[in-house]
Formats: C-alpha cells, structure tokens, sequence
C-alpha cells in the first residue's frame, strides 16, 4: 500500500478482524487504533495477535467472549513482547518441520504503561532479537485501566490519580518518555507513529508497512480515552486533529535508520488547541498555572525541532 | 543398549534435551544452571538439534516465550535457578492455568538474601504452589532419567500442566558421576511426537489464550486445574513403570530405602539422600533399624502415600533445605506433618532444616540425626523449636 | 468435544468449562449484545449520506457494517452510542437521537 495504490473504499470493505461485543467504553481510542490495523492484514492472511494486560485485554477477551477473528494470546501485562517472541519462534520452527502449512503474521498491542513502562525491557528485547513481529502501543497516555495513574507516556501538566492537579501541584511534573526514538534506536527496520486523521491513510499505509516489513517493527498510536482525557467521545476526532496540527503528536516513520516527517502543518497551532478540549489540563486554564501551558510549549517546540533535524538528515 | 560414562547433572539433563530435541527453548544465564543453555547452544551450533534457542533478555522474558511458544504449538524447554525461578513467578503461574506441558530444569539454588549461589531448595519450594509438577532428583541419573519422562507427563491428555525437573545445585548440576544413558532411538520412541488438540497457529480453529475471567468463572477454573494435578499421580506412576521397561531403573513418588522394619526414618529430597543412604547402611551394620524416604514427587504431593511408608516407625525426621520462615520448619515439614496426622500415626517428628545455600551435610550428620530420633523414641528427647543441623550456637 | 462459547455461562459446571479457559473459535464476543449499554443512538440518513464510508474506521465497534463498497444499516445490537461516527461525517447525515 502506498500513494498510489491507496484504496480507501477496498480496507472498508475488508472483512472485520476486532469484532463487536468487546466490553471497551463507548468511543474507545484504544479499540479504533486495533480495529485499523488489524485492517491492514491482507484479506486472507493469517495473523496471531499478542495483548498486554490492560483495558484492551480485560475487554476483548472477557471468558467466553473473544473479540478476535483470528488467534489471540494474553499472559501477562509486561511481557507482550516476549510472549509473542515465543509464537514467533514456535512459527518458524513448526514452518520448518513442515508441522504448520499456513503463513502467519504476528502482531501485538500494549497500552503505554504495558509499553513504555512496565513492558519496555520485554519489548527491547523481542526487537533487538529480531523476531518478525509488530508491536503496536496503543498510547493513552496513562494507566487507564486501573483509573487513570500517570505513565511515562503521560504528558506534562496533566491531571491524573496519581499526579492531581492541587493547591501546590500542577499535575505531572516530568515530559513524556520519547519511546519511538528508543525504539529506533534499536536499529529495526521500522518505526512509525501516527493516530486517527482524516480517512486514516497514514495509520492503514504505516500499519501495512510494519506488519509486511521482515523483521521487528513498532507502532505508536496516539489513542485517545475519554475517560481519563476528560472529553466527550466524538471529540476524539478534533483532538487527534489538534495533536498533529500542534506538533504535540507528530506523524513520522523511521524506515531503515532513516527518519522521515510524513505530515508537515501548514500552521503549526499552538498547543492551547490540543490541551484546552481535554478535562485533564483545565486546571492549566487559571491565572497561577498560565505559565504552565508556556512551559508545555516549550517542550513541543524542542521536540519538534529536534525531529525536523533527524528528518532532514 | 545403554550406554555407561560420566557425567555431571547438567549435562545429563543437557544430554536428555539433545535427544527430545524440543521445538524451543528460551532461557537466560544464571549459575547454576547457565550450563545447560550452553550445551544446547553448543548442539545446536553444531546442528546436532534442530531446537531454536531465544536468547531473552530475563527470566521472565523466558518464562513468557515459553508460554507463547508452548500455545503457538511447539514442544518447550527452559532452565533456570534461584533468582532465576523467582523472577519468572507470575508467569510461572500464567503457564500452569494455562494448562501447557512446558518442561522446565529446575538447578537449585538459594533464594537471594544474602546472595549466593549454591544449593538449597528455596526457589522451587516458593512454586510449589504455583500449579506446575515437580519432580526432584537425588544424583544424575535420576536427572537424565526424570528428565525423560516429563514431557509424557505434562503432554499426557488427563494432565497438560507444566512439569519442574529439580537437582541439586553443584552438588549434583556440577558433579561428574557414573551414568547409564538410553540410546537416542528407544529414547525419542518413548517421548513420541508432541500433537497438540489446540494451538494457535492452527489455521483451522483460531483460538483464544488468557483470557480475563470474573469470579463466576474463576473458581471453577481453578478446580479443573486441581484435579488435572490429581490425576497426573497415576499419570506419573504409569510413565514411571513403562521406562522400567525401557531402562531397567525403577521410579515412583518416593524411594523406600531399607524401611522394610524400620523403627528411625528420614525424609528427605534431593541429594542428601545419597548421604543419607551411606548413613543408613552403616547404622544398620550397627544393628539400628534405620531407614529412608526420599521424596521424589512433591507436586502433587503424595501425602497418603508416604504416610503409608512411614507407618511402623517410632520416630521420623522430616528434612527441609529450605527455611521457609513461618516458625514452624520447611515445607516438607509441614505437608508431611498434616499427611502423617490425617493418617492417624503416632511417631514422634522432628522437622529439620539443613544445607541451607549449600551447607555441608556429612554421613556422621546423619547418623547424629538418627541417633536423636533414637532417643526421641526412647528417652523422651524434644525439641524445642524445630531444629538446623550443624548450626553454630 | 470443548464447549462453544454459546453453551458456556455463569453456571457452567466446572467439569464442562474449556480448558485453561482457553476459547476454540473466532469472535464469540458477537454473541455480547453492547448495544444494551447506549443511550445515544446513531440515526443515518441515507438521502444525505454519500457513501464516501468516513464513518466506517472511526467505529469503535465495528458496528457500520460494508458491503459491495456500501455502508449499510447500523449494528445496533452492538452500536455503544459513543456518536464519534456523527462527528466523522462530513455532510450531516448522521445524527445523535436520545435513548435506544
């Protein structure tokens, strides 16, 4: 799939991988980001999918209830990487024993604290060993599924149970953790990250590259969550718009070591229009946490300068 | 034909995985088991295995591609020791409710605090309630041999749970003893082919592993996989008389060493037994109707079993390499000690913990432990507390 | 023979449930009826709509079924009423009524 053999109306017309019934909450970010993906496998083509402990796994697999077309494994919340590292491998061991016939693609998902914490070391792991597999994090930007506690993905400033917003507290004091640059430097074929724009081409074209790419990659998807964000469910289109168009989540891709921006705003906004949709940052919105929101900015402006020069090495 | 040589229990157990030649094995390095990865690496290197090894980057990375690999279908190995064990625990329990017949070589090792590397049962003792079966050796040979039968036990349709094949730090993982090894085709006869019902990668029945359970569903889980431990004794005993047919070497839940008439009995696993043995013998010469149990089975626990063997005894000692910090002795102390009461026997016990992170036993140990449950028997001797052998103090 | 998940329940007994709790068939959350949870409901109007299928991705639960490149009824067995599809529209044809 590239720019020229884009066809929007051919994926929509693929048959559904994440069926209905999963017990994700209504307007789920989490659950568009899989559904999508899963989108990309080529009708036909088989695929196992992998799932750290979080609200996807506790909602999509609920006994008796699969939400998977296809095979489906969860062990345990830290180490998706490491469980579909031994799917992987039992593949290419049963291939070659001619034990299995079909050929597989294996593909997993973690939330950010599943990913860019508790499961980063199984993660680094599973790359570096060059297992043939897609991790893909799903990221919200805290530990949803236990009620909203900060993550290393979780960005400056925000409200969460465990970094509240006080009288003497303006929500999480440290920047996010930049885990796509880790994982390219990990030196794997591919690395992308993107979320929900437009007709979705950038998340189906970054998706069908990471799940046919030989070897390691790994995908970053911003996914909203009402809940924990503070927002009506169908903000979520607005605020993925925002996200990129404040440079606060950049659409990039790593493809061999090289960097490269895929999406470039005209007119870069300023990331009032990201935080002030979101419940979690209103607190910013007040005379003494002004500078708060400067600060943020800041940060933006660093980390988007820093990816414009990688890009235009 | 079998074939006599020498060799040390890490290779003898390196030597039985050459001839299963299992479809994956994970594992990382931690002394003192980091020597059967090695020998496997080295079969592979030298494509004598078609066994594809993941180097992970922790034990419970090990643990977890064991899980992953054992669902996709493959027949797996892993090894570890000590921290090695304890890191892995969570997932540990993911395998057995899981219900894969992974085979793991236990090393045993002391749990950290303070750190060392030599024997003691701690780490497999703390999963011994983690759902897998464990089946522990006193020398080798019994290494090799246990090593054998594993996966005919966790593979076997009334079980599918994971099996623990436990020896003895250094003490018998490094130690170069005689060994009687089975030919490789007799060998790969008798573990047979692994044909999984259920697997991922069959293309035609997607399936679904681990999922989220609520307590309606939870407990009735728990009690299937309850009784599939249940059923794996007569399981155990089965494999156990069909490779006495093929080695010669006979295996059950226990070892009844010279307890015939026997008034004084030990308990005891592992390697100590072997000791133990050459106390015995010399007590015997000396008149004293003494005797020994060795626990080969712990999971399940075949607690009517060695209740029945120490029946007839005055006095039983009941030996733990473990400390397991309750205030009441080690874990075989206390399984034992509830199975001998269920039972209704009237010897006096005495739970003994010893060897802890590689202690030293020697046989005039044991024959002080014999003596004491001689007077126990005869002149009232108690223990205050439950005792170390060979403490300073 | 393992159960299916249309004969397992809350009051499957112990000796019947799937081993290890593992489920031998694709997509057997189909038979959980999300739909019950909404309070929204989505309303098309197929003379507005133009089936340029914009709706489809932002789903979350996979409830605008496609067919012959055409989105059809919504899934309303499914539909959770989160209402995102109403906002990916870009002509208006889909509209948030209250209750079921």
């Amino acid at each position: 799939m590239n720019a020229t053999t884009f066809d929007y109306k051919e994926i929509q017309g693929r048959e559904e991988r994440l069926a209905p019934g999963h017990r994700l909450c209504a307007g789920c970010g989490a659950t568009i980001a899989v559904r999508n993906v899963l989108k990309a496998l080529h009708p036909g083509d088989h695929a196992v999918v992998g799932n750290a402990t979080g609200c996807l796994e506790v909602s999509s697999y609920t006994y008796p209830y699969t939400a998977y077309e296809d095979s489906y494994i969860h062990s345990a919340f830290e180490n998706a990487g490491a469980t579909l590292s031994g799917v992987e491998t039992a593949y290419r061991v049963l291939k070659k024993k001619g034990k299995i016939g079909a050929d597989y693609k294996f593909i997993t998902f973690g939330g950010d604290g599943g990913t860019y914490d508790i499961g980063l070391q199984s993660l680094s792991g599973a790359m570096e060993r060059g297992h043939d597999m897609v991790y893909v994090c799903y990221d919200n930007g805290a530990y949803m599924n236990t009620g909203i506690q900060r993550s290393s993905a979780t960005p400056p400033f925000a409200d969460t149970t465990t970094t509240p917003a006080g009288k003497v507290s303006a929500g999480k004091p440290q920047p996010r953790k930049d885990l796509a640059a880790i994982m390219a430097a990990h030196n794997i074929p591919y690395v992308g990250q993107t979320t929900f724009i437009g007709n979705m081409k950038d998340l189906y074209t970054k998706s069908e590259r990471a799940i046919y790419t030989e070897g390691p990659a790994f995908l970053n998807i911003m996914a909203p969550c009402p809940r924990g964000w503070r927002y009506e469910a169908p903000e979520l289109i607005a605020i993925c718009k925002a996200a990129v168009e404040t440079c606060y989540w950049p659409l990039f891709e790593v493809v061999e070591g090289k960097w490269s921006l895929n999406y470039e705003p005209k007119k870069k906004l300023p990331i009032e229009e990201f935080l002030k949709r979101q419940g979690r940052f209103k607190h910013l919105f007040t005379p003494e946490n002004e500078h708060c929101i400067g600060e943020f900015q800041a940060e933006v402006d660093r980390r988007w300068e820093e990816l414009l020069a990688r890009c235009a090495q | 034909m079998a074939v006599r040589t020498r060799m040390s229990g890490n290779e003898a157990v390196s030597h039985a995985i050459r001839q299963i030649s299992p479809d994956v094995m994970p594992a990382f390095p931690i002394t003192p088991s980091t020597e059967i990865p090695q020998y496997i690496s080295t079969m592979i290197a030298n494509g004598e295995i078609d066994t594809e090894f993941i180097p992970v980057e922790s034990e419970h990375s090990a643990m977890s591609a064991a899980i992953g690999a054992g669902a996709a279908g493959a027949r797996v190995f892993t090894a570890t020791s000590s921290a090695g064990l304890a890191l892995m625990w969570e997932v540990v329990y993911v395998a057995a409710s899981s219900r894969l017949p992974l085979v793991m070589a236990v090393v045993n090792r002391g749990l950290t605090g303070p750190l060392n590397i030599n024997a003691e049962h701690s780490d497999s003792m703390g999963a011994r309630d983690s759902g897998w079966i464990q089946i522990y050796a006193e020398n080798n040979q019994e290494a090799y041999d246990n090593m054998l039968q594993a996966y005919r036990i966790a593979e076997h349709a009334e079980v599918h749970l994971p099996v623990m094949i436990c020896q003895d730090g250094f003490i018998t993982s490094h130690a170069v003893e005689n060994i009687s090894l089975l030919e490789d085709e007799p060998v790969k006869k008798f573990v047979g082919e692994y044909e999984p019902e259920h697997f991922l990668l069959n293309e035609k029945e997607p399936m679904a592993v681990g999922p989220y359970a609520v307590s309606n569903y939870c407990m009735e889980a728990k009690k299937a996989q309850a009784e599939a431990m249940i059923r794996a004794k007569k399981v155990i005993l089965d494999v156990a008389r069909e490779f006495e047919e093929l080695s010669g070497r006979t295996y059950g839940f226990y070892e009844a060493y010279r307890m015939e008439d026997a008034e004084y009995a030990v308990v005891a696993i592992g390697s100590v037994c072997g000791t133990t043995k050459d106390a015995v013998d010399r007590l015997r010469e000396a008149g004293v109707k003494a005797g020994l149990v060795k626990v080969r089975v712990f999971r399940p626990f075949p607690g009517e079993e060695l209740a029945e063997a120490l029946r007839g005894c005055k006095a039983v000692a009941i030996m733990d390499r473990c400390e397991s910090y309750s205030g009441e002795g080690g874990p075989l102390g206390a399984e034992l000690t509830a199975a001998m009461y269920r039972a209704k026997l009237a010897a006096e016990t005495v739970n003994i913990v010893y060897g802890l992170s590689g202690r030293d036993v020697r046989v005039e140990d044991m024959e002080r432990v014999y003596d004491d449950l001689r007077k126990m028997a005869e002149e009232g001797l108690r223990f205050a507390q439950y005792p170390y052998l060979g403490l300073r103090e | 023979m393992a159960l299916k998940a249309a004969e397992i329940n809350e009051s499957t007994r112990w000796q019947d449930l799937t081993e290890g709790l593992k489920i031998f068939e694709p997509a057997s959350s189909r038979l959980f009826e999300t739909g019950e949870w909404r309070t929204m409901t989505p309303v098309l109007d197929t003379e507005t709509c133009t089936q340029c299928l914009l709706c489809v991705p932002y789903c979350p639960d996979s409830s605008i079924p496609v067919r012959d490149g055409k989105r059809g009824a919504f899934d309303l067995d499914h539909c959770k009423g989160c209402g995102i599809c109403a906002a990916a529209c870009p002509f208006g044809a889909i509209t948030m009524k209250e209750g079921r």
